[in-house]
This record gives C-alpha cells, sequence and structure tokens, in this order.
C-alpha cells in the first residue's frame, strides 16, 4: 500500500543515513513509535476532514436521541386526540398543527421515530449476521458448499419483497409488532448481505497474508475469523449502512400496504399513508412525517456514501 | 457460451423449484380455512365444503398438493380459482398491464439516469453534478408512495396534465405518471451508478490510450468511456425489471391500475393458493431469465469477457 508507506515516513525524518555523515547504527536511531497506519485509522482521519460526514453523523444522533427520549422534546401525548382539531393549523405548542383526527402533528412525528429506528437497526443487525456468516462461509469454504447457499440465496432474492413481505405478515394477523416486521425484512433483506460478504471474501482470501496464516498453522475457522473478515468488512459496513435506511422505507411502505405495524404504535409509515385522504385541504399532514422519514434516510445514507469514500483508498487520491 | 448457457440454465431449475416451493409453503401456512370463510358468515354445507376441498385437492397433505400443482404447472395449467376462473385468464389479464408500467418504468429509468450520470460523471464536483447527486439522495431516501402522493396531486389533480389514476383505460397517456413513480428510486440509483463509473473510466488507461490516439472528444466519451461504463448499469437494470414487477403494487394501489399487485393482494387474502403460486412464479421467472440475458449481454458489452 502505497499510502502507508507515505503516512508512515512523515514521522520518520532520517529515512535512511548517508554512509559518509552518519555514524554506523543512525538507522537503529529512528523514531518507531508512531501508530502504525492501517485502513481504519487512515479512514478515519480521512472521515474527520469530511463535512458530509459530521452533518450525517450529527442527524442520525438526533434520530436516535429522539427515538430513545421523545419526552425531551415534545409533553403533548401523541395519541391524544380530539376530533374538534381535525385539520386545525399551527398554534402555540403546536408548531405543525393537527392531522385529520385532531392529533398533534408535531408530537405524532417525534414519537414515530422510535419505530422507524428500532426497525431499521434490528434488521440490520440481524441481516448483518445472516448474510455475513452466509455469504463469509459460502466464500472462504467455496465448492459445493458455495454452489448449495448461492442457490439458497438466489432462491429467496428472486422472490419480489413487497409480496413475500405481504404473506407472512398475514400470517401474523393478529399480532404484528416491530419483531414481526424486523422478521420480514431479515427473511428477504439478508440475501445482498450475502452476496456482498460472498465477494468482499473471495477477494481477500487468496492474498499473501491468508497464505501466510495458513502456513504457521492457524486453523480453518481463525483464519476467517482473525484474517480474512477484518479485511472484507469495508464493503460490508458500507451496504449495511445504506441498507438501514432502505429498510426503515420498508417499514413504512408496510404500514402503508396497511400490513406493516398496528395502529396503537406510532410510526411515520402509517401516518403518511393516513395523510393521503387529507391531502388536498392540508398538505403539511404529509409533510412532516415524510419529510422526518426523509431525513432519517437520507442521513444513513450520506453516511454510507462518506464511510465508503474514505475506505476506498482510489477514491481518497483523488 | 453454449456450454456456459445450459449450465445457467441448469442452476435456474433449483431455484426455480425453491421459489415455488417456498411461497406454497407460505400460503399453506396462513391462518383460517380458505373455503370456511367462501361461506361468509352463514357458513357451508359441510358436504360442500368437503366437495370444494376435494375439488382443489386441499384435503391432501400439503406435498402432495405442491406436487399436483407443479404437475399442473408443467403442462401450462396454472390451476382454477375458487371462483371457477382459470388462473392462466387471471394471469392473461394481470400481467400484459403490470409488464407494460415495468417497462416504460424501465426505459424512463435507462435513458434519463444514463444521460443524467454521463453528464454528471464527466463533470464531476461541478454544479450540475452536485445538483443531481442531491436530488437523487432525495428521491432514494422518500418512499415510492410519497412521492406518488405528491405527483398524483400536482400533476393530476392541482394541475391537470395527466390523468391522476388509470382504472380500465390503460393507455401511454394514463401509465406515464404511475411509470415516472415507479421508476423513480431505480432512476437516482442508475444515475448514481452511471456517474461513479464514468467518472472512474475517465482515468482509465484506455480512455488516455484512446485520447492519445487523437480522437475526437464525443468519440472518447460515447464509444470509450460510455460503453465501459454501461456494464455495472445494465447489470442493475437487468435485475430491475422483475423488482418493478413485483414492486409495482405499490404504485398500483395509488394510480389505482388492475394490474399484478392488486389481484395478488385480493388472492393472498383469500388464501388462493395457486393463484398466489401462480403470479409470483411467473415474477421469479422473469427475474432469472432477465439477470441471465444481462450475463450474456456483458460479453457483447466488454471485449475482455468471455464465457468458455
Amino acid at each position: 500500500m502505497p499510502d502507508a508507506n507515505s503516512s508512515t515516513r512523515q514521522h520518520q525524518e532520517h529515512f535512511f543515513a548517508g554512509v559518509d555523515q552518519a555514524p554506523l547504527g543512525a538507522v537503529d536511531l529512528v523514531d518507531e513509535s508512531g501508530a502504525p497506519a492501517n485502513l481504519w485509522t487512515d479512514a478515519w482521519r480521512d472521515l474527520r476532514r469530511r463535512p458530509l460526514f459530521w452533518v450525517a453523523a450529527t442527524l442520525i444522533l438526533l434520530v436516535v436521541v429522539v427515538a430513545a427520549f421523545p419526552r425531551l422534546f415534545t409533553s403533548q401525548d401523541p395519541r391524544f386526540c380530539e376530533l374538534g382539531n381535525s385539520l386545525a393549523s399551527p398554534s402555540a405548542g403546536h408548531p405543525f398543527g393537527y392531522d385529520f383526527q385532531g392529533c398533534d402533528i408535531y408530537a405524532r412525528t417525534i414519537y414515530g421515530a422510535r419505530a422507524s429506528v428500532a426497525v431499521g437497526v434490528l434488521a440490520t443487525i440481524a441481516v448483518v449476521l445472516i448474510g455475513g456468516l452466509v455469504g463469509a462461509v459460502a466464500g472462504f469454504f467455496g465448492g459445493w458448499f458455495d454452489a448449495v447457499l448461492s442457490r439458497i440465496t438466489d432462491i429467496f432474492f428472486a422472490i419480489p419483497f413487497v409480496l413475500a413481505a405481504i404473506v407472512i405478515m398475514q400470517m401474523f394477523r393478529e399480532n404484528r409488532n416491530v419483531i414481526t416486521v424486523v422478521l420480514v425484512i431479515t427473511t428477504f433483506g439478508w440475501p445482498q448481505l450475502a452476496r456482498i460478504t460472498r465477494g468482499a471474501v473471495m477477494s481477500v482470501k487468496n492474498a499473501d497474508f491468508i497464505t501466510a496464516a495458513k502456513a504457521l498453522g492457524a486453523s480453518r475457522v481463525t483464519t476467517l475469523a482473525r484474517h480474512v473478515m477484518p479485511n472484507a468488512a469495508a464493503p460490508i459496513i458500507v451496504t449495511a449502512t445504506v441498507a438501514l435506511g432502505t429498510f426503515i422505507v420498508a417499514e413504512a411502505t408496510l404500514s402503508f400496504l396497511g400490513i406493516g405495524l398496528p395502529p396503537e404504535i406510532t410510526s411515520w409509515g402509517a401516518d403518511i399513508a393516513k395523510a393521503q385522504r387529507s391531502l388536498r385541504s392540508q398538505p403539511s399532514v404529509l409533510f412532516y412525517p415524510a419529510g422526518a422519514l426523509a431525513l432519517t434516510v437520507l442521513s444513513f445514507i450520506m453516511m454510507g456514501d462518506a464511510v465508503r469514500d474514505a475506505l476506498d483508498p482510489k477514491a481518497r487520491k483523488r | 457460451m453454449a456450454w456456459y448457457i445450459g449450465r445457467r440454465l441448469l442452476q435456474m431449475v433449483p431455484v426455480f423449484l425453491g421459489a415455488t416451493l417456498l411461497i406454497y409453503a407460505m400460503v399453506f401456512a396462513l391462518p383460517g380455512d380458505p373455503v370456511l370463510a367462501l361461506g361468509g358468515d352463514r357458513g357451508l354445507n359441510p358436504a360442500v365444503a368437503e366437495q370444494i376441498r376435494a375439488e382443489f385437492n386441499l384435503d391432501k397433505p400439503f406435498i402432495v398438493q405442491y406436487l399436483l400443482y407443479l404437475q399442473g404447472i408443467l403442462t401450462f395449467d396454472f390451476g382454477t380459482t375458487f371462483s371457477g376462473r382459470s388462473v392462466r385468464d387471471v394471469m392473461a389479464e394481470a400481467f400484459p398491464v403490470t409488464f407494460q408500467l415495468a417497462v416504460m418504468a424501465l426505459v424512463f429509468e435507462a435513458v434519463l439516469g444514463v444521460a443524467a450520470g454521463l453528464v454528471a460523471g464527466l463533470r464531476k464536483g461541478r454544479l450540475f453534478d452536485a445538483t443531481v447527486l442531491l436530488v437523487s439522495l432525495v428521491v432514494i431516501a422518500v418512499p415510492t408512495f410519497v412521492i406518488g402522493f405528491v405527483l398524483q396531486f400536482a400533476l393530476g389533480v392541482q394541475w391537470r396534465l395527466l390523468p391522476p389514476t388509470v382504472g380500465g383505460d390503460v393507455s401511454f397517456r394514463t401509465l406515464l405518471m404511475p411509470a415516472l413513480v415507479l421508476g423513480a428510486v431505480s432512476l437516482a440509483y442508475v444515475l448514481r451508478l452511471t456517474r461513479t463509473s464514468v467518472a472512474e473510466n475517465l482515468s482509465a488507461d484506455f480512455v488516455r490510450t484512446a485520447t492519445a490516439k487523437g480522437l475526437s472528444r464525443p468519440r472518447v466519451v460515447t464509444v470509450h468511456v460510455l460503453r465501459n461504463s454501461l456494464i455495472p448499469v445494465i447489470t442493475f437494470l437487468g435485475a430491475d425489471l422483475g423488482t418493478l414487477m413485483g414492486g409495482a403494487i405499490v404504485t398500483e394501489g395509488i394510480f389505482n391500475i388492475n394490474g399484478v399487485g392488486g389481484t395478488l393482494y385480493r388472492a393472498i387474502q383469500q388464501g388462493q393458493a395457486p393463484t398466489v403460486v401462480s403470479l409470483t412464479t411467473v415474477l421469479v421467472v422473469v427475474y432469472i431469465v432477465a439477470n441471465l440475458f444481462v450475463d450474456l449481454l456483458y460479453a457483447a458489452l466488454d471485449p475482455r469477457i468471455r464465457y468458455a
């Protein structure tokens, strides 16, 4: 890696000693206390300089805090609705106005964050675990193992998501909650990550340092876990970050179709779906939940973009 | 080449069987008895219910039902719905509409996406690039149905430029707005993909060689940069045809289009396994064949790729 060399050189003022001036042994005086360069510290240094990263990180932090502590942001109850306030304009203490049922839109937007963030985070964790495991095993061991796992991946990939989601959510007609939505998204979301992981593992597994690890007697599982995976992690992290955003959109789509979260759980998707009929008389009913959802998804996609650019040495040079 | 196609076709068989079995099992596992539901509140005469079960093989174990269904499919007999229509008729009615919609969306995203992506990639970092990139990010972040609502309201209701719903009148004009909405998210992906690919290829050795040979800029851009940049884009577009047809269910709902989406939704709610599985099977086959087609297109686009 040319980059690694150039950054090490910064710490070493005299890289080689001229025979005439320097006494023998000057090479040993070179300062080696500087931290060794690697992909992750380089990426972090690069990331810190990107405004896009800070914008995305701030937005993500804000959404997570809102999701965890909605009471900090509003004292209103999102489920306290008075029909007398139906589609009323904003007033003091109710900056976004009221929806068709007379519920406070600001409070509903704040409380809706929790469902979206919970679905996004849980589904991403599950998808990374399952897809990562399948992809890593298929890519590393290869052979008929890979053939079987890849065909199973293909099967789940070929079935349209929305369609499968409708069937599965029908099964849970009586008890839909965040966990069932996460289950559906995971069941049909893992193949994408499995493919990415498989590709990344296959591109790493023939590297010289893997051969070295094997030659030193590392077992196959150790080689995979300690040497292959850390070096194949970059594309997985990028894909997972962007996927988190798309999973939030998926949850909203399910709620829009009426097969997502039940009405007891305040969610942006369900509020957007309900807003369709009041769109003509009061556009803000649609604007606020949709805007909050879009901003959340946008921040995760921007984060994925920033991390991808930081982790790609080719892009960094430009 | 022939050997490659043969192997790919063989690989399709387990995927086809697995996908149909999975969907059949899921519909089978749906709660509630579809036959009893036919009778409504009054209920069915037990003898009638028994006869309907026998007629639709519902009295047999799951795997026998699946195998009987599979046997039918091989002779292009997709079974009948509970109301006695053949599933083939239902499909012949639903698929052309959805297919037309998906193809219009695909053309729209390919033409606009590649054109805008090419210009953005050639002027990376400039104003046009930044604007287009921001717009594409917003389109990805906003759910399809929100884009649908807003366009329907603005173009259809407020300004009356295009018909807000489709209904029974399926034509190029009525499907134009739904196709825009359906293709919007993919358009953003095509644009980003083309842009990255073009920007990367601009600094490739073969482009420098082409410029050094004295070729004109338009020729370098179209023949050398664009052709090589299209490979990842084509992969995406190929996989997207299936996604668009399967994902059209949301768009079809908003614009009241009688396509695959609505038919499937009703069939799932009624627990009509043959209809659900047949419609899905066609979607799965479209997906697999489109992907195979794309892989074969590779060799035509990139002379470095050869299938032995």
